[in-house]
């Protein structure tokens, strides 16, 4: 109790003392994030909530409001949200990481070219196949080396268990207790139990899908620079066609009942950038193209889009040069990508009422679901399609070059690129995750939305913007992987 | 999962929390992956700190505290302590937690050197020198390994302390899962080097079952000949930078993989 009333006066005394000049940054959240976590609320004037959140009584002097969230629940890492008012407008508004830096890039130099997908993919263990792919990509560009035909298949096949778990554990167990106003899917299940279970079962059927390809479903691994260790025979694939097709009626009937929630009104002009193949879907491969007519190839990134240091942040905020923001994940590629959904699918999105272009971000947990059932019944083809390949990966031996891989993780566009020496080591490594890439624009939609709900109490205000941040699922473990910022102590 | 009587001491729900430090939050997504037993298992224990996934936190102190992640700041270094002050008991899980991880990779660097690769402005950086499992740092009930943890281990643990028993929890190495999942012997049929002999047991052997070496994601076995192990890869034609690079991964400061370098030029 004490020590929690000690933070919070330290915390007090900090903003009275700069304006939002050069703050202790990324170690502001941590001093609340102490002992048995509940020192936050023990400084909580309203101690009766059970939240991190902490909505500041006004400041009777200035009618300066302070919103804030000190440890940011139901994303994956560590994050921090704060939020000042002052006479009703929004003058500051911070995304704050503090997870840890782990310094990858670093790290990865002096390392094979092969270990890059094993290694990468600890960066996160949420999306472990989107690094393994995108690193693989970036090194068979490297050996000039195209994997096609049933290896490329099973590339997409496993990914779209990726997308399947992934969307399926945010959609549900993260995102919708938002909108039926509970604080987790484990409260949630008491009264919607039903709902959590078909979650689960959707979300089951994405991870088996993964663990049956590469063995397990976190850090799987049988993908290798090249293609797989062993490819897996049809019939193990095909016995999934059962839980696939159940799964598919699942994701259905849930979307009919997601389109009922109730969505906050809020849309913004974005920028939405994802890749875009010639005739899929985008998952692997395909150009960098954005809503605002950016049209490149993956080697351009970087001459596009620039990443800065935030002071107050663990990681870094992606914009496109001479424009700002933009946006990469499910709505993004819905959005630039709708002409290649398969019709059944398109027509579900009518159906439940689903606009295209879409720009309300409460509404990307309807296109997460509609993105769950197309990599569903995607799965559901490829499976169909199979054949057990030959050689189950292309020998790649490494050349001097430089290696660019790009593939749409569930949350987004991740750009890996690697410097190869002639022995096959790597000299220079980049990872842009597709966090870093919205945070900027999530600090602008809770500028927009703060401003916006005004009105609304702070409990209510505060639980809103935590909504609209969980609108882009963010992966915080992602986002602080490679860090380059720092932190000023004074 | 255990019986009525058992699950309840005093007549309450035992509480879970789910700490995190350095990682990649893949093992505290194994507890959310166990699709069939969680609904359960959130019936038989209070899930009062688990950010991942709840805002709701309620106040400690925890019966089970499962801690993820490796102290690599100052910050953490405090946190931790006060983790374990507010915990009956202390069950560490994965590679980061149990030998401090990927990011102890930087543990065989000249830091200073490292850090002047990586930062414009290195004096800026607040980092400590090595990444540190959390059992140097205070006392842990049990250990986890694996990267990631098994989340059938995960289960066993938390459903052996709500019954008062020992988790049986292995630590021979994954050579007998390996025999017991029918597979041949890839190094010895194959000649492909696999860190197997050497690695604790619990992934089921899965490497070897996709015609891929172990590449040790559960850290050292119980009494591992490392000098061995290292001597059989360099019959097979693996040289001394590739064998550190095996040892150097999730596992590089486990106890007894750290000394390696050594190993391999004696």
């Amino acid at each position: 109790m004490k020590e929690g009333d000690l933070y919070k006066r330290r915390e007090e005394k900090r903003e009275e003392k700069e304006e939002g000049k050069v703050r202790e940054g990324a170690n502001e959240g941590k001093d609340y994030d102490v002992g048995d976590g509940s020192n936050s609320n023990s400084s909580n004037s309203n101690s009766n909530s059970n939240s991190n959140s902490k909505a500041d009584a006004y400041d009777d002097r200035s009618k300066v409001r302070r919103l804030k969230v000190d440890y940011l629940a139901r994303v994956e890492g560590e994050g921090a949200m704060y939020i000042r008012i002052v006479d009703g407008k929004v003058r500051d508004v911070k995304l704050k990481i503090y997870e840890p830096p782990r310094f990858f890039e670093a790290f990865l130099i002096g390392r094979r070219f092969s270990e890059a997908p094993d290694i990468t993919a600890r960066i996160c263990g949420i999306c472990p196949v989107a690094y393994q792919m995108s690193s693989s990509y970036a090194m068979e560009y490297a050996a000039r080396v195209r994997v096609e035909g049933m290896i490329r298949l099973l590339r997409r096949l496993i990914y779209c268990g990726e997308w399947i778990e992934s969307h399926a554990l945010h959609l549900f167990m993260l995102h919708l207790p938002d909108f039926l106003g509970y604080d987790s899917a484990i409260a949630m299940a008491r009264d919607h139990g039903d709902i959590v279970r078909q979650g689960l079962k959707v979300k089951k059927v994405g991870n088996r899908l993964i663990s049956l390809i590469a063995g397990r479903e976190v850090h799987p691994i049988n993908v290798r620079v090249g293609g797989f260790y062993r490819a897996v025979k049809e019939d193990e694939l095909y016995a999934m066609l059962d839980e696939l097709e159940d799964a598919r009626d699942v994701m259905i009937s849930m979307l009919r009942w997601l389109s009922k929630l109730n969505f906050p009104e809020f849309e913004r002009e974005y920028e939405f950038v994802s890749l875009r193949h010639e005739d899929e879907y985008p998952i692997l491969e395909g150009r960098i193209v954005s809503s605002k007519g950016l049209d490149i190839e993956v080697e351009e990134f970087e001459d596009h889009i620039v990443e800065e240091q935030i002071e107050y942040s663990n990681a870094l905020h992606a914009r496109l040069k001479g424009r700002g923001s933009y946006i990469v994940g499910p709505m993004a590629r819905y959005n630039l990508n709708y002409d290649r959904l398969n019709p059944m699918v398109k027509s579900i999105t009518r159906e439940v009422g689903l606009e295209h272009p879409c720009s309300n971000p409460f509404k990307s947990i309807l296109v997460r679901g509609v993105e769950i059932l197309y990599a569903i019944v995607e799965a559901i083809t490829l499976i169909k399609r199979y054949k057990m390949p030959s050689e189950s990966f292309i020998d790649v031996s490494p050349r001097s070059a430089v290696g660019y891989g790009c593939t749409e993780a569930p949350r987004g566009i991740l750009y890996h690129r690697y410097s190869i020496d002639g022995d096959g080591i790597i000299t220079d490594a980049k990872i842009v995750p597709p966090t870093s890439q919205n945070q900027k624009s999530i600090e602008e939609d809770l500028y927009h939305l703060a401003g916006r709900y005004a009105n609304l109490p702070d409990d209510e205000l505060v639980w809103r913007c935590e909504q609209a941040i969980r609108n882009y699922d963010p992966c915080i473990s992602c986002a602080t992987h490679f860090l380059k910022a720092k932190i000023e102590r004074l | 999962m255990g019986s009525n009587s058992s699950r309840r001491r005093n007549g309450r729900i035992p509480k879970l929390a789910v700490w995190k430090f350095a990682s990649c939050d893949g093992c505290q997504l194994s507890l959310l992956d166990l699709e069939d037993e969680l609904l359960e298992l959130a019936d038989r224990v209070e899930v009062a700190y688990f950010l991942e996934a709840s805002r709701a936190v309620i106040k400690g102190p925890y019966d089970i505290s499962l801690v993820e992640g490796s102290i690599t700041t100052p910050d953490d270094a405090n946190r931790i302590k006060k983790v374990r002050s507010v915990s009956r008991y202390l069950i560490s899980i994965g590679a980061c937690a149990t030998a401090g991880g990927i990011q102890a990779l930087r543990n065989f660097k000249d830091v200073k050197e490292f850090a002047s690769i990586v930062y414009a402005k290195p004096e800026y950086i607040t980092t400590l020198e090595r990444s540190t499992p959390i059992s140097e740092h205070v006392k842990v009930d049990l250990e986890l390994h694996g990267c990631p943890v098994n989340k059938y281990h995960l289960l066993e643990a938390i459903s052996s302390l709500l019954n008062g028993k020992r988790p049986n929890i292995p630590s021979y190495s994954v050579c007998m899962e390996c025999k017991r999942a029918g597979n041949v012997c890839i190094m010895v049929a194959d000649g492909i080097p696999c860190m197997g002999p050497v690695t604790r047991a619990g992934c089921n052997a899965i490497c070897p079952s996709y015609r891929r070496g172990c590449y040790s994601c559960f850290g050292p076995s119980e009494s591992a000949n490392i000098a061995s192990l290292s001597k059989r890869f360099m019959e097979l034609g693996v040289d001394k930078g590739s064998i550190v690079r095996m040892f150097r991964m999730f596992n590089a400061y486990a106890q007894q993989f750290k000394e390696i370098e050594r190993l391999v030029s004696i």
